[in-house]
C-alpha cells in the first residue's frame, strides 16, 4: 500500500459512531431551501426578437434536432431578416448550449431556470423569447457566449491587393484573387442561412456554391454560377459571373448573418475564385436543349441583355443580340474601368455565351440601321435593354464648356484609349469630379492612374452633396481606395457655377450643403448660401446620374408604352403593355449589373411563356 | 434441490446502471453467470459516426454518466491528435483540473456506495452528499452538473475565473477534512470487514490476462497507472502517488479509490498553483463549428480513469464527422469476462459487490 496500509477493523468503531448524533447533517436540510443557479448555469433558453434574424444556425448545430426553425407571420419581411423565430423541444434537448455558442446575432441565451413543471407535454416545447420559459421580467441570465466558446470565424480571410500608390500607376486589376487555400477557409466561415440568396436580386445559390468551394469541387460550384437551381427553372443562375465575382454591388454580403457580430463572406471573391479556376466552363451546360424554331431579337448587350441571350439559347430559342458599339458588353466594356474589370473577364461570359449559338450583331444601332419594326416582324419577340446611356447635368452655369463633360462618355473614351482604339483624352492637370457615387469614383481614379502617366502626381477633387462618406452612394471600398490613390473629397457642397476664366475652365465654385433629404427620404437639398469656396480645376466631369435615350423606339410605339420617372414599365416577367415587347436592366430597374442579370432571366421565362403558351 | 435461473438487473437496487447477469445458482451458490448487455441500445460509437465532430460533445459524456469528462477528454485528445493541434497550456491545466474532480467525484459515488450494497446506508448518503459539492463546482466552471460538454477538442469551453479558483479550493478542504470521517465509518466498520474481505478475490496473473485495468488491477499490486506509464497532460509535471494492494480482494479495491481521492486533491492543488494565464482553446479547423474538418489520419488515446484504461480509437477520412470511432470502455474487461469467469462459486449476495467494486459501468459497455 503506497500511502496507508489497509485498516484493520475496530471492536469499538460502532460505538464511536454515536459522536455523530450531535454534527450538523451533510445532507440538505428539510424545509427545502431555494438553490440560486450557478451563473453559467445551463437551464432554459431566452432570445431576444429584436436581435434574432431568423437564420437558423442554432437549429443547424443542435446535435439532438431538438430545434426548429417556425415561420412567424406578424414579423415583417426585411432583407438580412428571415420571419422565422427558433422553436425549442425541451424533450429533445440536450442543455450542451452550442446553439447560444454559433448564434449569429448573439441573440440566444441561456437562463438560470431550472425548474420547470406541467402537465401538458405542449408546455415542454416553446418559441424562447425574453421572458424566458415562465415569462419572467428579467430573467436571470446563465450561459452566455463569450470569446472562449464561440463557434464563428467572424474575420473574413483578407484579400490581397496591389497597394494604393503601385495601383495608381496603371490600370492593371488590382484585386489579385483568393488562392485555393484562402478561398477554401473564407468558404468554411459560411453557416448557409441563405439570407444571401434571399437578398440577391437574380436569387443565385450562394450557400451552394459555397459549400462547393468548401469541398474543393469548383465543377460543381461552377454548375450553381451558370445553372442556378435547375429544378426551378435555373433561378439564381448568372452568366456574367466573371463580371460579378469583381464588380457586383454584393447586396448577398450586406444580408450576411455573420455581419452582425464580424465581417460578412466574402461572397463576392468567392464567385470570382470560381470562374478564374475552372479553364473551360462550356462544359458545364453538357446537354443542349431541343430547338424551339423561334427566334427573339435582343437590342444592347449589356448584362441584361446578354443574361436574356443566355437564359433564351438554354431553352431552345435562336437569339440575336444587336450592339450599336464596337464590342458587346455595354456598361460592363464601356462604363467600368479595367482595373476593376478587365477585359478578359468580360470576354470569358460573352464567350460561353457565344459558345451556346447567341449571335452577336456589333456595331449595329437599331433605330439608325436597323429599324426597330423590322425586328418585330423578322423575330418573334423582342427584348429591349438599352441602359443608361446618356449623362445628367447639373445643369449650373458653365456646364456648356467643352471642358465640363460627362462621365460615361469619358469613361468610354478612357476604355477605348486603353485598348488602342480610339485617340488619347484630355488629361487635365487639376479635375474636379462632381458627384459621390460609384462612377464619380471610377471617373476620378482612372483620371488619377491617367494623371500619374502623364504628370507624375495626382490632383483630382470629388465633391458630393452627400455631408458624410456613409452617405454617399458609392462603395466604402471604393472612397477609401481613391482616397489611397491621391483622390481629395469634399463631401457636404452643391456646385453653384463653372469659374471660366479667358475661356478656359478654372475651376468651380461651390457652397455648403445643409440637407440632402428631407425628412420624408426625398431629395430635397438646402444650402448655405453664405459658406462658399471654389476648387481649382482645369475640367470638370458631371457624374450625377444617367439617363436613358429612346431614341430608337418609333414614337407610336412610345405612345403605347407606359413610363414611370424616364423607366419602362413591366410586369413581373420584363413583359411591356405591347405584349411583344420586353425590357429590362437599367431602363427598368436602375443601374446595376445584377438587377441586370435578374431582369434577363425573368424576361427569357416570360418570352418562353409568351412564344409557346401565349399567355402573359 | 435443482439448478435454478435468476435474474440480476437490469431492474435491481444493487444494479448499475441497465446491465443484466443470468445466474444459475444451487442453493446461494452461483454456479454459472452470463452477463446480459443490449438494455441501453444507444450505439453511441455508430451515432458518433453521424454527426459533425463538434455534434458528438453532446453524446460522448452519456457513454459513462459517473464520470462523462473522461469521454469528453479522450475524444478531444484523439481529435487533437490526428489534427496535431497544440492545445493551450492553460487549458491542459484546467483539464487536469476537471479530470481530476471527475475522479473525486466518481469514488465519491463509488466507494461509500459500497453502503447500499451491504447494508451500511449512511455511507452512501454522505457519498452522494459530498459528491455534491463536486458537482457544484462543475456547475459553476461548465454551466451544467452531469453532462459537462466542457472538453472540447482545442481545450475548453469558458475560462477558470478566480472566484471557481476559491470554490474549488475550498471543496477540496472540505472535502479532506470529511476524508478522515469516512475511514472511521467504513474501513474499520466490522460489517464492511465481513462483507468484504476476502470477497471477489482476483489475482494479479488473471487480472493482467483479462485485461483488467484500473484499481482492479492494482488491488494485485501491479502499479499500473496510465497518468504515470503513459503521460498525458501535464501529469509528469506534478507530484502524486499510486496507491496499490496486495490483497486483491473487493475491500482493497474499495479502500485504493479512497486513497485515490487523497492523490486527486494534491494534484488539483498543484494544477491551481502552475496553471498560466492566456488562452482556453484554439479551433481545430478553419470556419466555424458546422464546418471544422479533421485531417486524414487514425489516433488511438488512452487515459486513466477510476475504472481503469479508457480508451477512444479514430479514424478521420478528412471529412467534417468521424469515420470511425471505437470506445475502449474501462469496465468492460471486468464485466463480460470477469462476471463469467468469477461470478461462480460466489454467494448471491456477493455478486453485487463484484459489480460495484469492478465499478461495472452499463452504457460504457452497452456503446
Amino acid at each position: 500500500m503506497a500511502n496507508k496500509s489497509i485498516p484493520k477493523k475496530e471492536f469499538f468503531a460502532p460505538i464511536k459512531a454515536w459522536k455523530y448524533i450531535f454534527k450538523k447533517p451533510v445532507t440538505i436540510k428539510v424545509p427545502y431551501v431555494k438553490r440560486e443557479a450557478a451563473e453559467r448555469y445551463r437551464g432554459f433558453h431566452i432570445n431576444d426578437w429584436n436581435e434574432c434574424i431568423g437564420c437558423g444556425t442554432c437549429a443547424k448545430i443542435c446535435p439532438t434536432d431538438a430545434i426548429r426553425m417556425v415561420e412567424v407571420d406578424d414579423l415583417p419581411h426585411e432583407y438580412g431578416k428571415k420571419p422565422q423565430r427558433p422553436v425549442i423541444d425541451y424533450g429533445r434537448c440536450s442543455f450542451c448550449a452550442m446553439c447560444v455558442d454559433i448564434c449569429t446575432t448573439g441573440s440566444l441565451k441561456m437562463t438560470r431556470e431550472y425548474v420547470h413543471v406541467s402537465p401538458e407535454p405542449e408546455d415542454f416545447i416553446f418559441a424562447p423569447t425574453e421572458k424566458g420559459i415562465h415569462g419572467i421580467e428579467d430573467v436571470p441570465v446563465g450561459w452566455i457566449r463569450d470569446e472562449g466558446s464561440d463557434l464563428l470565424e467572424l474575420e473574413r480571410v483578407e484579400m490581397e491587393m496591389i497597394e494604393g500608390e503601385g495601383r495608381s500607376k496603371s490600370f492593371i486589376e488590382y484585386v489579385k484573387g483568393y488562392s485555393k487555400e484562402q478561398a477554401m477557409h473564407e468558404a468554411a466561415r459560411c453557416v448557409e442561412c441563405a439570407l444571401c440568396t434571399d437578398r440577391c436580386p437574380q436569387h443565385m445559390q450562394i450557400p451552394e456554391y459555397i459549400k462547393a468551394i468548401w469541398r474543393d469541387d469548383l465543377t460543381d460550384a461552377l454548375k450553381w454560377l451558370l445553372k442556378g437551381n435547375e429544378e426551378n427553372n435555373m433561378l439564381g443562375a448568372n452568366p456574367f459571373s466573371a463580371v460579378c465575382g469583381r464588380v457586383c454591388t454584393h447586396k448577398c454580403e450586406e444580408a450576411c448573418s455573420l455581419g452582425n457580430r464580424g465581417e460578412a463572406i466574402a461572397i463576392r471573391w468567392l464567385k470570382r475564385y470560381i470562374v478564374d479556376n475552372v479553364p473551360e466552363y462550356d462544359k458545364v451546360l453538357e446537354a443542349r436543349p431541343e430547338n424551339k424554331g423561334k427566334k427573339v431579337a435582343i437590342v444592347g448587350s449589356g448584362p441584361a441583355g446578354l443574361s436574356a441571350a443566355y437564359f433564351l439559347a438554354t431553352m431552345g430559342y435562336d437569339v440575336e443580340v444587336f450592339e450599336s458599339l464596337s464590342r458587346p458588353g455595354g456598361v460592363m466594356r464601356y462604363g467600368i474601368p479595367s482595373y476593376r474589370l478587365p477585359d478578359e473577364a468580360l470576354d470569358k461570359d460573352i464567350a460561353f455565351i457565344q459558345a451556346l449559338g447567341v449571335k452577336i450583331h456589333v456595331g449595329v444601332s437599331v433605330g439608325k440601321d436597323i429599324p426597330l419594326q423590322k425586328l418585330k416582324n423578322e423575330f418573334d419577340a423582342v427584348f429591349v435593354s438599352t441602359g443608361f446611356t446618356l449623362g445628367r447635368s447639373t445643369g449650373i452655369p458653365g456646364t456648356e464648356h467643352e471642358d465640363v463633360i460627362q462621365a460615361l462618355p469619358l469613361l468610354r473614351e478612357i476604355r477605348d484609349y486603353l485598348r488602342g482604339e480610339g485617340p488619347k483624352p484630355k488629361i487635365p492637370k487639376s479635375l474636379v469630379v462632381i458627384g459621390g457615387g460609384n462612377v464619380a469614383m471610377d471617373v476620378a481614379r482612372s483620371m488619377a492612374r491617367l494623371q500619374i502617366m502623364e504628370y507624375g502626381k495626382v490632383d483630382v477633387k470629388v465633391t458630393s452633396l452627400e455631408r458624410t462618406y456613409e452617405e454617399m452612394p458609392a462603395d466604402m471600398d471604393e472612397i477609401e481606395e481613391g482616397a489611397e490613390e491621391g483622390v481629395k473629397f469634399y463631401p457636404g457642397w452643391g456646385p453653384v457655377r463653372i469659374v471660366i476664366k479667358n475661356d478656359k475652365v478654372r475651376g468651380i465654385e461651390l457652397k455648403k450643403c445643409l440637407q440632402v433629404f428631407d425628412e420624408n427620404r426625398r431629395f430635397n437639398p438646402k444650402f448655405d448660401e453664405n459658406e462658399r469656396q471654389t476648387l481649382e480645376a482645369e475640367m470638370v466631369v458631371e457624374a450625377i446620374g444617367q439617363a436613358p435615350d429612346y431614341s430608337y423606339l418609333p414614337e407610336d410605339l412610345k405612345e403605347k408604352l407606359e413610363f414611370v420617372r424616364g423607366r419602362i414599365l413591366t410586369n413581373e416577367y420584363r413583359q411591356t403593355s405591347v405584349k411583344w415587347l420586353f425590357a429590362g436592366g437599367d431602363i427598368v430597374n436602375g443601374p446595376d449589373i445584377i438587377h441586370g442579370v435578374a431582369d434577363g432571366y425573368w424576361a427569357a421565362r416570360g418570352i418562353d411563356e409568351f412564344l409557346t403558351k401565349g399567355v402573359k | 434441490m435443482g439448478e435454478v435461473k435468476l435474474f440480476f438487473g437490469p431492474n435491481h437496487p444493487g444494479m448499475h446502471g441497465n446491465f443484466s447477469v443470468h445466474m444459475y445458482v444451487e442453493g446461494d451458490t452461483v454456479e454459472k453467470a452470463r452477463p446480459l448487455p443490449g438494455f441501453l441500445h444507444r450505439g453511441f460509437e455508430k451515432l458518433m459516426e453521424r454527426r459533425l465532430w463538434y455534434q458528438n460533445l453532446a453524446l460522448i459524456p452519456r457513454i459513462c454518466v459517473p464520470e462523462p469528462d473522461i469521454n469528453e477528454a479522450c475524444y478531444a485528445m484523439a481529435v487533437e491528435k490526428i489534427a496535431k493541434i497544440d492545445v493551450p497550456e492553460r487549458a491542459q491545466w484546467i483539464r487536469m483540473i476537471v479530470l481530476e474532480l471527475a475522479r473525486i467525484a466518481s469514488h465519491l459515488m463509488s466507494f461509500p456506495g459500497i453502503g447500499g450494497t451491504i447494508g451500511l446506508y449512511t455511507s452512501s448518503f454522505w457519498g452522494v452528499s459530498d459528491r455534491d459539492r463536486i458537482l457544484d463546482i462543475f456547475e459553476s466552471l461548465t454551466g451544467a452538473r452531469v453532462y459537462h460538454m466542457y472538453i472540447i477538442p482545442g481545450g475548453v469551453r469558458k475560462d477558470l475565473t478566480p472566484k471557481i479558483q476559491d470554490l474549488i479550493f475550498n471543496t477540496l478542504n472540505y472535502i479532506e477534512e470529511r476524508l478522515g470521517e469516512y475511514e472511521t465509518l467504513i474501513f474499520k466498520n466490522r460489517i464492511v470487514h465481513t462483507r468484504l474481505k476476502g470477497i471477489a478475490l482476483l489475482d494479479k496473473e488473471t487480472a493482467l490476462e483479462l485485461g483488467v485495468t484500473g484499481v482492479g488491477l492494482r488491488a494485485t499490486g501491479v502499479p499500473y497507472d496510465i497518468r504515470k506509464v503513459d503521460s498525458y497532460l501535464f501529469y509528469d509535471k506534478v507530484d502524486f502517488e499510486v496507491p496499490t494492494a496486495t490483497e486483491g480482494d473487493a475491500y482493497a479495491r474499495v479502500y485504493l479509490k479512497y486513497l485515490e481521492i487523497y492523490q486527486s486533491i494534491k494534484i488539483i492543488r498543484q494544477c491551481l498553483e502552475k496553471m498560466p494565464e492566456g488562452k482556453i482553446n484554439v479551433p481545430i479547423s478553419e470556419g466555424n463549428a458546422l464546418r471544422y474538418r479533421v485531417p486524414k489520419g487514425q489516433a488511438y488515446v488512452h487515459i486513466e480513469s477510476t475504472r481503469g484504461e479508457y480508451g477512444y480509437y479514430m479514424v478521420s477520412d478528412g471529412g467534417e464527422k468521424p469515420y470511425r470511432v471505437a470506445v475502449r470502455g474501462a469496465s468492460y474487461p471486468q464485466t463480460f469476462i470477469g462476471i463469467e469467469k468469477y461470478l461462480p462459486g460466489t454467494r448471491i449476495e456477493d455478486v453485487p459487490i463484484w459489480l460495484s467494486t469492478m465499478d461495472v459501468c452499463a452504457p460504457e459497455v452497452d456503446r
